[in-house]
């Protein structure tokens, strides 16, 4: 993998720069990383405003005040507390929970493909709802929460005792390799089942796409417990995750316990994008794109991108979010489909533009 | 990731059988030919038995006649030879054209989640198909399969050309062939999201990949068009082994890294597209192959046409012979298969404590 783009005129010998490492202290100044902080920060807290406002009736600042501070019974402050302030909390925990839990397995894995799905997350999820809707006969996206986080966790389980089993236990490689195979196998047997019926097929083409729309914050007392616990799980493993950029035998000798930063990594994995796709369904592209988006610009330090991230990434989904609410005049998109619309274009024109950084 | 791969047995480490005759002398590793030759047979095995089963059953030995001998039963050449036979050979093209596809795109893009996917030929098609299907409301083959084609080709050539800035990185093809990928994704999901259960089902079974209703006119196209790339695939193969070690060391052999990497490109999408336009886009052949192949062999690179030919071969018949069974697409049998053996060779090769 390489880091930069050539000179321009370089014919056919294009210099391979010799493996990046992260060089903790490379990038650009701490002045710059921190401005590129409080911009997200900053950015977020404009998103979050502006998905209380938005929608097929736009509300001014005041009412939505009003709304939160001097609530009147009004149809415009029943909506801001029922339908807007939930949906924007939902956005706000299943957009950090991705973009964490994506920076945090593309740093393990070393492997700009992995997604937070690596790990069989949403495949569980999916296959448990799957059963819940064709074999046990449920209907309702909110009975689906408690079976999805079943799934995830019960799957990440799997993958993690097929992936250290043997003498070199738990290895990125071993573990990716045996996420992608139950994966898969979940996979098939989801889409086998969906195929059977129509009914099932339905339910599962809606839940599949992913949105926070229509999530009621009755969930938030399970899940901001298991996010918080990922999130700051995840921010603390990023020292540990600097040493094992350089290679096991290197961050071993700097001092890090290995088998303790692995099984933190995936745990704080499965806790974050488990939560996430029982919120809000398999949501793609955000824990992707954020990262690589993030490392751009801040470079290859993981102190810097895993808090960067936590905060750009539910910018990211509530902007989509917005754009999904704004875009078609009647009804509207689900989040999980305008995450890769809106973010696709922006990620080639600055795949191309920037001088990116691999891991 | 190549970095992370266990290094590789090299020179006298691999027991070679030496062919010596007229001046010529080819050297084949050993265990490469013993797992070429136990895939083989289990393909034969297995097809031997897949043209025995249906809802008429003939025995191993009758299926043997039914093939070979002109004089057997007529009904039963009937059913084995015109109706059974064009799909196994379908299955066994498909998973050889998928599998070799997916260990070139491996090596292209040094990553062993690389697969055709990478190129975004698989969204591509599965939208392209899509539109046919729902918004020009034609189911006809000809006009779906021309769809997915032209999706496909179009995506590609998309993908390719929108990473293309002084030459092609592997990095950036990777990041632009997922951003395009998801981008369509959801597009087809929109689409989906927009029809009546009924349609989106018929639409969803196309995606899954499925060898129904193939008879021997497509065979023979197909299978010569597999040949084809096929020797078109082991020209490109030398080079791109090449290009793993790293540009630098590759061009100082005397490698033209852009020309390989482009031929690389074009082989592997041309034997992506013959499978998609043939049967729909059957997933996890291409990714899963080529790994199973190099454990198999215990090789040092995904990029050997030969075991990974027979290996997506053996795997994309097996999933049939159970998709018939369970009626279902194949390609949904594909993954379950596919999934549940790379599992279990992993498990395997922990046990024995190799890397």
């Amino acid at each position: 993998m390489t880091t930069t783009a050539p000179p321009p005129g370089a014919l056919t010998a294009e210099p391979e720069p010799a493996a990046p490492g992260p060089r903790p202290g490379a990038g650009p100044a701490r002045r710059t990383r921190l401005l590129i902080l409080l911009t997200a920060v900053g950015l977020l807290l404009v998103m979050a405003v502006l998905s209380v406002m938005v929608g097929a009736r736009s509300l001014s600042p005041g009412t939505v005040w009003d709304a939160l501070f001097h609530f009147d019974d009004s149809d415009e402050h029943v909506m801001v507390r029922e339908l807007r302030v939930p949906r924007t909390v939902i956005g706000l925990v299943t957009g950090a929970a991705l973009g964490l839990s994506g920076a945090l397995i593309q740093a393990f894995t070393r492997n700009p493909l992995a997604d937070p799905g690596v790990l069989g997350v949403n495949a569980g999820a999916s296959l448990a709802v799957t059963f819940a809707v064709a074999v046990l006969g449920f209907g309702a996206a909110s009975q689906f929460i408690w079976f999805a986080l079943a799934g995830a966790f019960g799957l990440t389980v799997l993958v993690y005792a097929l992936g250290s089993i043997g003498a070199d236990r738990g290895t990125p490689v071993k573990l990716t390799l045996a996420g992608v195979a139950f994966t898969a196998v979940c996979g098939g047997l989801t889409s086998a089942m969906a195929l059977k019926s129509t009914t099932t097929f339905d339910v599962m083409r809606f839940w599949g796409v992913g949105s926070i729309g229509g999530r009621s914050l009755d969930i938030l007392p399970v899940a901001l417990p298991l996010v918080g616990a990922g999130i700051a799980l995840g921010l603390l493993s990023a020292g540990s995750l600097n040493a094992l950029a350089l290679g096991d035998d290197i961050a071993r000798s700097l001092g890090t316990r290995l088998a303790v930063a692995r099984v933190s990594v995936v745990l704080a994995v499965t806790l974050l994008a488990g939560t996430s796709v029982a919120v809000a369904g398999p949501i793609s592209f955000v824990g992707l794109m954020v990262p690589h988006v993030v490392r751009w610009f801040v470079g290859p330090d993981q102190r810097w991108i895993l808090p960067v991230t936590t905060v750009a990434a539910p910018a990211f989904l509530l902007a989509a979010d917005i754009v999904g609410r704004v875009v078609l005049p009647s009804g509207e998109l689900q989040v999980g489909l305008v995450t890769a619309l809106v973010g696709a274009p922006v990620l080639v024109v600055l795949v191309r533009r920037r001088k990116v950084s691999s891991l | 990731m190549t970095a992370a791969t266990p290094p590789a047995r090299v020179g006298p480490g691999r027991a070679t059988w030496v062919w010596r005759r007229w001046g010529v002398a080819l050297r084949f590793e050993r265990r490469s030919v013993l797992v070429c030759g136990t895939l083989a047979a289990v393909v034969a095995l297995l097809g031997v038995l897949a043209l025995g089963t249906g809802s008429l059953r003939l025995s191993p030995a009758e299926v043997l006649s039914a093939l070979f001998d002109p004089d057997a039963d007529p009904r039963a050449r009937l059913v084995v030879v015109t109706w059974r036979l064009p799909r196994l050979l379908f299955a066994v093209v498909c998973g050889a054209a998928l599998a070799v596809s997916g260990a070139i795109f491996q090596s292209l893009t040094k990553n062993p989640l690389g697969s055709p996917d990478v190129i975004g030929f698989a969204s591509g098609s599965y939208a392209g198909a899509s539109v046919v299907m729902l918004l020009l409301g034609s189911a006809d083959y000809l006009a779906v399969a021309s769809g997915s084609l032209t999706g496909g080709t179009v995506t590609a050539l998309l993908v390719y050309a929108l990473a293309h800035r002084h030459g092609v990185r592997p990095f950036r093809l990777i990041i632009v062939g997922i951003a395009v990928g998801a981008f369509l994704s959801s597009l087809t999901s929109m689409l989906l999201l927009s029809v009546s259960p009924q349609q989106a089902m018929l639409v969803a079974t196309w995606g899954a990949g499925s060898l129904n209703g193939l008879g021997f006119e497509q065979l023979r196209v197909a299978a010569v068009v597999l040949v084809v790339l096929l020797i078109c695939a082991a020209t490109v193969v030398r080079p791109l082994v090449q290009l793993e070690m790293g540009d630098d060391t590759a061009v100082a052999l005397g490698v033209n890294a852009r020309r390989a990497r482009f031929a690389g490109t074009l082989v592997g999408v041309a034997l992506t597209a013959l499978v998609t336009a043939a049967v729909g886009p059957i997933a996890f052949v291409a990714l899963a192959a080529p790994q199973i192949a190099r454990r198999l062999t215990r090789g040092a690179t995904t990029l050997r046409i030969a075991p990974a030919a027979l290996t997506g071969a053996a795997v994309l018949v097996t999933a049939d012979f159970i998709a018939q069974r369970v009626d279902l697409p194949v390609g949904v049998v594909t993954v379950c298969v596919g999934g549940v053996y790379l599992a279990w060779l992993l498990v395997r090769q922990y046990r024995g404590g190799r890397r």
